[in-house]
């Protein structure tokens, strides 16, 4: 359990969500007959202590995903409110109906917290905030400031 | 010292795909922030203003530049998502084709962004 805690703390100074994974992925590709072989690994998330980090550090790559998604609908509304007055005036219309815009809310919502999730990311990479107690703070920080980001927009949006 | 190379990487190196996330990250930070800003600070917009922005020289070369920024980040980033999750080692001889599925869905998502996004800045 202590080598399982030392390793998550690892995981959580260089930003990765689930570092000890990597072994895994290389034992299994590589079919490596050696010592590391024997080793017990456990991937089991449910019995894992899933720390603060680990959970900012996820969501960023759910959040990249999921706007890697949204963008079609970014480009989509650019597209229509270039092409004309009357597809302009539509995109406002659009705009006016609640599920368009939730749609848009969630998009620009995992925008945010990617941003901000993105810029701590960018702030480690200099050195600061390395620390375990560092890489709470921050990982608290990005909470704190995407929620307060994400309802700001959507008051703009209402 | 041995040097891991993927063939599916975006630069062939972690090195190269490190660098060219966080210079991608920027570019993209500072026009969405840009555009964002510019929407906020102006509630009464209107279809003139608008395309007028877009329009303009330096808007056009903005605008390209994160959408290309765009198409390598968000390839670097599908690709480290799809090479940690789709393995064999959590679902078996299976994971090889379905992150090849995924990977191929990404690629093809990406071509269609940058056509369309050019087609948006030029076309109009």
């Amino acid at each position: 359990m202590r080598e399982i805690r030392a390793l998550q703390a690892g995981g959580q100074a260089a930003n990765l969500p689930f570092q000890f994974t990597n072994p895994t992925r290389f034992r299994a590709s590589a079919k490596l007959k050696s010592v590391k072989d024997n080793r017990p690994i456990n991937l089991d998330f449910t019995t894992l202590r899933i720390p603060l980090p680990a959970v900012t550090s996820f969501l960023h790559r759910v959040s990249g995903v999921f706007i890697f998604a949204g963008i079609a609908l970014l480009l989509w509304l650019l597209a229509e409110s270039l092409s004309s007055e009357e597809g302009f005036l539509q995109v406002q219309q659009w705009l006016d109906t609640l599920w368009v815009k939730l749609l848009l809310w969630s998009v620009v919502a995992g925008l945010l917290y990617h941003l901000i999730a993105g810029i701590k990311h960018l702030i480690m990479d200099m050195g600061i905030g390395e620390t375990l107690e560092g890489g709470v703070l921050g990982a608290q920080l990005v909470i704190a400031s995407s929620a307060i980001a994400i309802i700001l927009a959507g008051v703009w949006l209402w | 010292m041995v040097m891991v190379t993927n063939v599916t990487s975006f630069g062939r190196s972690g090195v190269a795909d490190w660098l060219v996330q966080r210079v991608s990250a920027v570019i993209l930070g500072v026009y969405f922030v840009g555009l964002l800003g510019y929407l906020v600070l102006n509630p009464e917009l209107d279809f003139d203003r608008w395309q007028a922005l877009f329009s303009t020289t330096w808007m056009r070369i903005a605008s390209l530049a994160a959408l290309i920024a765009l198409c390598a980040h968000a390839w670097i980033g599908m690709w480290t998502v799809s090479t940690d999750y789709i393995t064999t080692a959590l679902m078996g001889s299976k994971a090889n084709i379905l992150r090849f599925v995924f990977q191929l869905a990404c690629v093809v998502l990406i071509f269609i962004y940058l056509i369309w996004g050019i087609q948006i800045l030029w076309g109009n």
